[in-house]
């Protein structure tokens, strides 16, 4: 019985951790659904968001290495802190500017160009930015702290312990990364479909050349799906870096999205959420039934496999959009 | 315009290039990347002291060291390639930090006769001397940490860890699966279960073999990780409660970046060290007056006195005094890396010697022979305070099972030798 309990509880926490691949995946779907790019940038974006949102919170000269390195100086804070939520709003605003600086230095010049010439731009991008988060924060493991509570939720292990005689583990940061992944869905959602801009975007989507006839800004929608990306990224860089302090293998979840879009496709927001749902169940309980019989350690490439699964009977993952191209 | 050019070019490249006539160690660090945080403390401590030596001696027997350093990332081609690229500057030893590019470099070194020292990790079996001309790994080894960690359980309770349930949580590659061999044969000697938990690289999601340790309840939980891989264990073992002081990591699982993320809750962490903690030993008020004041220190000496940036110190202060020997037994100030490799077997840095540079009980006394290219594999157990955000040292050195060891770094060495070719030298 307790085994029973035991693989419930996997399932549980495969599904809470379903939603922490999902937030990293919803970036990535934003700017493809838009314009089409896969962009490699999207794990390094959140690591560059949460590098920020911890100088901001934390009173952090940007680019001290360099000024002291430079003058024989050695500031490395301004003497004070600054609220979470308010240093939350000041690295939205960060992301914005970036995402505006990305538009008219990478993509503006870049129009017109195949889709593989726009992905090696974000290659380049992934790269660049994370050098300036070196730079400009430096290399250091930084505490995230903006008030998430982290740890085993005592109410739910007490009642199941109640209830089943089994106490079940979920960690409370997964409840709220799943509070706020169904927020972020909602709003990017009730977005697309009941905003002027965020038709503009669904505009632009479906048909670059129509939304331009019709007086759409391509440049204006890219800096806005961009600053949006930015801003999911920086909600999973949070969550992610209260997880385990911010660091530069956090541009790596950008591993644990790829499966995710694969299953989900990359073109539906609802489908990198239930993609990542799938993800996180299908490589927990493989670890947790099969692990053991091959050595265990199976979750990075089970997520592969089980993504290519799907891709053979539905290539354009379970949500995406068939794309039938035709000479 | 192009003559110029041309000049500054030059200029630039003999700037650049260590003189032929200094002591060239080169350091290939890792400051970038996943593991970037790690690479960084270690690089800085190891580039001080030799600035320290610099700066307040001329050197080493009158000679300046050159420490050029080279970027790998952690990454095995690019070490190599940092290998390739500097091995031909004159370069004495190589310490690439990590177990990965060690494997690829143990074959080269042997053909290019160049020194690598990898101290508390790479190869293990790099201890016997007899096939491992050119690798040297003292202080101490993988094995020998597992085997103190056992030691370490055992004296708490009171010799016996018959009917305990031990569980290795180890990062999925060759660095993490080296204790598994030592662990089992500790097991069937002691009576204890072990279980063997792999977490792949990089080690941010553990969900899944915590909720296997949380179900299984083992009594203690030992740690073979790097980088993110440990924050994030240390991080759910907490989240499940398990009790730190339950929890033992090898010395790469034993740094200030390991615990601080996790807060409050870290405290009580154990961790092996083969060297002290803290700043309370004479050679930091030196290096303080002759490479931080001058503002000489390496990153701008924001690491001084962390362990990684001790351990990196540490090493430097081995190769350093290796070259001293190497010189001594060769009568010249300039060595060519055989006669290092000659100081390297003939070295024992003693108590006395430690006390005298300034680094009283730091480490444990290391004596090298031909055969014997790891010391006593002695090592000692931290414990971390949050409170204090500080280590504390909580055990003295002690010395590992060589009952179970050696027998099992024979049978690793002889297989290699067998595999690569080699004779054993007569020692």
């Amino acid at each position: 019985m307790d085994q029973m309990f035991f693989a419930a509880e996997v399932l549980l926490n495969g599904l809470m951790t379903g939603v922490m691949y999902a937030l990293v995946a919803l970036g990535f779907v934003l700017i493809f659904k838009a314009s089409g790019v896969f962009n490699y940038a999207q794990g390094v974006l959140a690591l560059f968001a949460a590098l920020t949102l911890v100088g901001i919170q934390q009173g952090q000269v940007p680019f001290a290495h360099m000024i002291n390195a430079m003058f024989g100086t050695h500031i490395e804070h301004f003497g004070w802190t600054v609220p979470s939520v308010l240093a939350i709003l000041l690295t939205g605003a960060v992301m914005v500017l970036l995402a505006f600086l990305i538009e008219k230095l990478v993509l503006q010049h870049l129009i017109g160009q195949a889709p593989i010439i726009l992905f090696m731009a974000t290659i380049g991008l992934a790269y660049f930015l994370e050098g300036l988060g070196d730079v400009m924060w430096g290399a250091d493991i930084k505490n995230l702290d903006v008030g998430l509570p982290q740890g085993i939720s005592e109410t739910i292990e007490t009642a199941t312990a109640e209830w089943f005689g089994y106490g079940f583990f979920i960690d409370r940061l997964d409840i709220w990364a799943t509070l706020i992944a169904a927020l972020l869905v909602a709003a990017l959602v009730g977005f697309a479909q009941y905003t002027k801009q965020g038709r503009a975007m669904r505009a632009v989507a479906d048909d670059h050349q129509a939304a331009l006839s019709v007086g759409i800004s391509l440049r204006f929608i890219w800096v806005m799906v961009w600053s949006i990306a930015g801003f999911v990224a920086l909600v999973a860089g949070v969550m992610w870096g209260t997880k385990s302090g911010v660091q530069f293998s956090l541009s790596l979840i950008a591993l644990k999205a790829l499966p995710v879009l694969m299953l989900g496709g990359f073109t539906s927001i609802p489908g990198a959420i239930v993609g990542g749902l799938v993800i996180g169940v299908g490589e927990k309980l493989f670890e947790f039934f099969v692990g053991p019989m091959i050595g265990g350690a199976t979750e990075n490439w089970f997520a592969y496999v089980l993504a290519l699964l799907f891709l053979v009977f539905r290539p354009q993952g379970l949500f995406g959009e068939r794309i039938i191209e035709r000479v | 315009m192009k003559p110029k050019l041309t000049a500054l070019v030059v200029a630039g490249m003999m700037a650049a290039a260590p003189a032929m006539a200094d002591l060239v160690v080169p350091n290939m660090s890792y400051r970038t990347g996943a593991y970037g945080a790690n690479g960084t403390q270690y690089a800085d401590g190891f580039n001080d002291y030799f600035t320290l030596l610099n700066e307040r001696d001329g050197g080493i027997g009158g000679e300046k060291i050159q420490v050029p350093e080279c970027e790998t990332a952690y990454n095995t081609e690019k070490g190599v390639e940092c290998y390739e690229a500097t091995k031909d500057t004159g370069a004495l030893i190589y310490n690439p930090l990590s177990t990965g590019i060690t494997y690829q470099l143990i074959p080269k070194v042997a053909v290019d006769k160049k020194v690598l020292y990898t101290p508390g990790y790479g190869r293990t079996s790099g201890k016997n001397g007899k096939v491992f001309e050119w690798v040297f790994n003292a202080p101490a080894n993988y094995w020998d940490g597992a085997s103190v960690a056992i030691k370490y359980l055992l004296d708490e309770n009171g010799g016996d860890l018959s009917g305990k349930k031990i569980a290795l949580v180890y990062h999925n590659s060759a660095y993490g699966k080296e204790p598994i061999r030592t662990l089992q044969g500790l097991a069937e000697k002691h009576g204890f279960s072990l279980s063997e938990i792999p977490i792949d690289a990089p080690g941010q999601e553990q969900k899944s073999q915590w909720l296997q340790i949380r179900r299984d309840r083992p009594d203690y939980v030992i740690m073979y990780g790097w980088g993110v891989m440990n924050q994030a264990a240390i991080q759910e073992a907490a989240n499940i409660r398990f009790p730190m002081e339950n929890f033992i990591g090898i010395w790469w699982s034993g740094s200030e970046v390991d615990v601080m993320p996790v807060g409050a809750k870290a405290d009580g962490y154990k961790a092996l060290t083969f060297h002290g903690v803290g700043k309370d030993y004479p050679v930091y008020d030196e290096l303080q007056e002759y490479v931080i004041d001058p503002g000489k220190a390496s990153q701008g000496g924001e690491h001084v006195g962390s362990v990684l940036y001790s351990r990196g110190m540490y090493a430097a202060l081995v190769i350093s005094e290796a070259i001293r020997k190497a010189q001594e037994l060769a009568g010249v100030s300039e060595i060519t890396p055989e006669q290092l490799r000659d100081g390297f077997e003939q070295l024992d840095i003693t108590p006395e010697r430690l006390e005298e540079l300034g680094l009283p009980d730091f480490g444990p006394e290391i004596k090298l022979s031909c055969d014997n290219h790891g010391g006593s594999g002695m090592a000692r157990m931290q414990q971390w305070d949050a409170e204090a955000k500080a280590w504390n040292l909580i055990s003295e050195f002690t010395e590992p099972d060589q009952e179970i060891i050696a027998p099992l770094i024979a049978e690793d060495s002889e297989a290699y030798a067998k595999e690569a070719g080699i004779t054993p030298r007569d020692c």
